[in-house]
């Protein structure tokens, strides 16, 4: 329960740091850390314009899509502490709950019949394909090394080991950072800053949502960076520590990774759209190295 | 003897009196006999689940032998997938078949209802039956049967040449399954029966004559590059046709499969990488092939075979973990893969069934002048997502159960497996996870095309909803695939038992019944939590203002809704130049002429090839033909040259003999 709390509890913050630390290489006077609330609680407060086009399909995609992103915070450990919902096999659900979120997010845009909605939906359908077996592979690296399946027992066990486990744990969080940019259509994937419809992927999707549903697409986006970053943040935290310091620990790795990511958004450029099916393959051979250096670990490759 | 068979031949005997009733009469009498066959064997095969044991029946006399009807859980269960997936297409098949009681005579109509009567006959004495040439007269009679369902649109004549393409490929199939029984009847002497193959495999590397089975029934399963029949089959039946087939008669293939496995037990390992290469092969292309498709119905068949991959990497894993003794692997592998074998049987009848009410409603499989038809249809088209959703492998719905054991048992065996068992593990789940994103691309596609947006025709426009009988089935099968998929800690016993038969022993079933309660109630409290939003939603729309708009258009408001959304090729396209050399689009348009200052109307079509279609059959067919016409030259239709042939034969003949050469 306390990991579901401080989980919810940093997303809060996430995306207000980013804009905080790109405004400050910029130099222009930074947002408040908290813009993101306000703007979030300013959509609450308003009512909606739905298409004419729409059906019903439109309705309930962004319900089911923050419903899914919600409930996969609640798989998620952070530290010693484990998540709500921890049993064998639950990336595996988390992955396809992930999934199903994206389905609906992509029918809701296709729903209302604009083009622009269309190529950002498409796109989305296509970037998340391509980014999945990367995911699982470096989830499927974790269980040969600690013969475990479940978040909470992966990360647990593998700091256990020796400190082999940091070599894993290097690239491994060098993925899961730019599975996080693919997740949240950032950086180099996507550019949320864009004000060009045809070079957008997520913002285009969302063009037709507005009032409550906008605002359950901008908490969705703020959790779905939170549960990256700490799964990142699972990968460091030493789990002998008191469990006070491993909290402490978290906010300081999530804070560190939003001001990483801040930082990437403003020295990064955009891949062209037509590299971008590469780019994500790159990631799954990036993810088949951590699996090639597990093997090589656990001795299932032997090296003379 | 038993009441039930002597009930069981009655009734089948009892088919032939269709011919003597009157169209009206026609779906009653075939839903009576049906039910009736229906009651008793599912009689069977839950009294197997229930008690644990086999049913042994004498059946009939066969060339002075007896045959028996032998039931096992593994027959059990396809007893009951069969009879599940029947039972709704004749339902489905009453409303269909409306608009041809008129425009078909008595005979035609009579004569689809027997064949469809004997099609689940046949499929159900398939899966009883051990005596091989029984089993091979009976699975001819199901090849014919469903050959006659194909062709119900006997007036069009691209029907009719599919369904004789289909009827030649079952032939290869029956052909290659009979060389291999006189092969194992020949090698150990024995009688013409499944069961000696146990003698045959016990004393003999067991790798090729598994080849000739898996030739032989993955004809009919569609693996590929077998699979060349499938797409172009679907299309051309009618859609209860389409559904029971894809449902459940190409699983035949699979039970076939099964079948024969459960009599090898070594030499495992070749065999395991065999199945489970092909199948990751079947199930990428298949799904590749799909997403470029505008035909519905063409689409759907692709998906079976990327479904019979999915069941394929099950077997193969299975196999895999039975050779490197990796229970986990073998267990869960065989436990997804069966239980895949349910899970499409339901979702892909009900895609089946609600793509035909597209059709009959609009007249058309091409998803390019579809679009709109949620406001039109709302119920043909949540039932469609249903199966969409459960298509693609997500939870909550059942075909995400049958994804997960597979993984589940991959990610388990990691630690154990040896260093190839590992790598076999790596390809396969990055596989089975591009076919899973791959299967969210397509469906995608083809829901938002056909349902959403605009109507992009006229015929789009007029559409309206089936009536109640048309979506009856959808109701049954909608509701089997929440259960599994929200319940799916009740269908691991029974699973087990199934699998039990090629493993010997199931205890990681154990493992899995917390990890099951765990996804029903993950999936329970996403329900909840949609609910909630919902409410909340509600409840803040009702204190603001809400209003209705046109779309987003970039502020210009002088686009057609229809012509200018997004289409199913526009969809596909970023995919198609990710993949071009396997998927092959061909563009067909003609480019803007410099001089050309008013340019004349412009068409673009796209149509795709079948990679594989063209490499086995087209191209060696293609050439054969040039090779017989230049041979043709010899035929020029006069006496006078045949006779001067005939003489240079007698000429060549004797010189032979002369030189002592024959």
């Amino acid at each position: 329960m306390i990991s579901f709390i401080i989980l919810i509890f940093s997303s809060i913050f996430f995306v207000g740091i980013i804009s905080q630390t790109k405004a400050m290489i910029r130099g222009r006077k930074r947002p408040s850390i908290l813009q993101p609330l306000y703007a979030v609680l300013r959509l609450f407060k308003k009512g909606a314009v739905y298409s004419t086009t729409t059906s019903i399909i439109f309705k309930l995609a962004p319900i089911i899509y923050f419903s899914t992103v919600f409930l996969s915070v609640f798989f998620i450990p952070v530290g010693k502490l484990s998540g709500l919902l921890s049993f064998e096999g639950d990336f595996i659900y988390f992955v396809y709950l992930l999934g199903l979120g994206k389905f609906m997010m992509i029918i809701g845009a296709m729903d209302t019949g604009s083009s622009f909605e269309g190529m950002g939906a498409n796109r989305e359908a296509l970037y998340s394909l391509l980014v999945e077996p990367a995911f699982f592979i470096l989830m499927g690296s974790l269980a040969l090394f600690t013969d475990h399946i479940s978040f909470y027992e992966l990360f647990t066990h593998l700091h256990l080991h020796n400190n082999l486990t940091y070599t894993i744990s290097i690239v491994s969080i060098y993925l899961l950072i730019f599975m996080a940019m693919v997740e949240n259509s950032r950086m180099p994937i996507d550019d949320p800053e864009t004000h060009l419809e045809l070079t957008m992927v997520h913002e285009v999707m969302v063009l037709d949502n507005s009032g409550f549903d906008l605002a359950l697409i901008h908490i969705a986006t703020w959790l779905k960076f939170a549960v990256f970053g700490a799964l990142i943040s699972d990968f460091i935290i030493p789990t002998d520590w008191a469990i006070p310091y491993q909290i402490l620990f978290f906010f300081g790795i999530q804070i560190l990774f939003a001001i990483i990511i801040g930082f990437l958004e403003t020295f990064r450029a955009r891949n062209k759209m037509a590299k971008n099916p590469q780019w994500l393959i790159m990631l799954s051979a990036i993810a088949i190295v951590v699996f090639l250096t597990t093997l090589i670990i656990t001795n299932k490759i032997i090296l003379h | 003897m038993h009441m039930e068979i002597i009930l069981f031949k009655l009734f089948i005997g009892l088919s032939l009196a269709i011919f003597l009733l009157p169209k009206k009469s026609l779906f009653y009498f075939s839903l009576f006999i049906q039910s009736v066959l229906i009651v008793i064997t599912s009689y069977w095969a839950t009294s197997i689940f229930l008690l644990d044991k086999k049913i042994t029946h004498p059946f009939i006399s066969l060339l002075g032998h007896n045959v028996n009807v032998n039931i096992d859980s593994l027959s059990a269960f396809f007893i009951l997938v069969i009879n599940f997936t029947v039972l709704t297409g004749l339902i489905y098949a009453k409303g269909y078949l409306v608009p041809y009681i008129k425009t078909k005579n008595k005979i035609d109509l009579a004569w689809h209802y027997f064949n469809f009567i004997w099609l689940h006959i046949s499929m159900l004495l398939v899966v009883m039956l051990h005596d091989a040439l029984a089993f091979l007269i009976i699975w001819e009679i199901m090849s014919l049967s469903s050959f006659f369902l194909v062709i119900f649109d006997h007036e069009k004549k691209a029907t009719l040449k599919i369904g004789v393409n289909y009827l030649i490929q079952m032939h290869i199939g029956v052909v290659l399954l009979m060389v291999g029984f006189i092969w194992v009847n020949v090698q150990t002497g024995g009688d013409f029966s499944f069961d000696w193959l146990g003698v045959y495999f016990a004393t003999h590397p067991p790798l090729y004559l598994f080849m000739l089975f898996f030739l032989g029934f993955g004809i009919k399963a569609g693996f590929i590059p077998l699979h060349t029949w499938l797409p172009q089959a679907h299309p051309a039946a009618p859609s209860h046709v389409s559904g029971v087939m894809s449902g459940v008669m190409i699983k035949m293939g699979i039970y076939g499969i099964l079948r024969v496995l459960m009599y090898i037990h070594h030499d495992l390992f070749d065999i395991g990488f065999l199945v489970l290469f092909i199948s990751l092969l079947s199930g990428i292309i298949g799904v590749s092939m799909a997403i470029v498709q505008h035909d519905i119905k063409k689409l759907l068949a692709y998906h079976s075979i990327e479904n019979i991959g999915i069941i394929g990497i099950g077997i193969g894993l299975g196999i895999i973990g039975l050779a490197e003794n990796i229970p986990f692997l073998s267990v869960l592998g065989f436990g997804g893969g069966i239980l895949h074998i349910l899970n499409h049987s339901l979702f892909k009848s009900l895609l089946f069934y609600t793509a035909g009410s597209v059709y009959k409603q609009t007249h058309t499989r091409n998803i390019e002048q579809l679009g709109g038809l949620i406001k039109k249809m709302p119920k043909t088209a949540l039932f469609f997502l249903l199966g969409a959703l459960a298509i693609s492998g997500l939870p909550p719905f059942n075909g995400f159960i049958s994804e997960f054991l597979i993984y589940f048992g991959m990610f388990k065996s990691l630690h154990l497996g040896n260093l190839n068992t590992n790598f076999i593990i790596l390809f396969t789940f990055s596989g089975l996870a591009i076919i899973g994103g791959l299967a969210v691309f397509c469906f995608t596609k083809v829901f938002s095309i056909t349902f959403l947006g605009t109507p992009r025709s006229n015929k789009a426009k007029k559409a309206v909803e089936v009536d109640f009988v048309m979506l009856l089935p959808a109701f049954m099968i909608g509701t089997m695939i929440l259960l599994i998929g929200f319940f799916s800690g009740i269908f691991m016993s029974p699973l087990a038992q199934i699998v039990h038969l090629f493993t010997g022993n199931t205890f990681p079933f154990k493992h899995l019944v917390p990890v099951m309660n765990h996804i029903s109630l993950s999936s329970g409290i996403l329900i909840v939590f949609a609910g909630i939003f919902m409410i909340l939603r509600i409840w803040q729309q009702k204190q603001h203002k809400l209003s209705e708009k046109s779309t987003w258009g970039c502020a210009y408001t002088g686009a057609n809704p229809a012509t200018h959304q997004y289409t199913a090729t526009s969809f596909a396209d970023n995919f198609i130049q990710l993949s071009a050399q396997l998927v092959q689009v061909k563009r067909g348009f003609k480019h803007f002429e410099e001089e050309e200052i008013f340019p004349e109307e412009r068409s673009f079509k796209t149509h795709s090839l079948d990679v594989f279609e063209n490499i086995l059959f087209r191209l060696p067919l293609h050439k054969m033909i040039r090779m017989f016409r230049k041979i043709a030259i010899f035929q020029t239709g006069k006496i006078q040259h045949y006779l001067l042939y005939a003489l240079i034969f007698l000429i060549i003949i004797s010189v032979l003999t002369y030189l002592n050469w024959i």
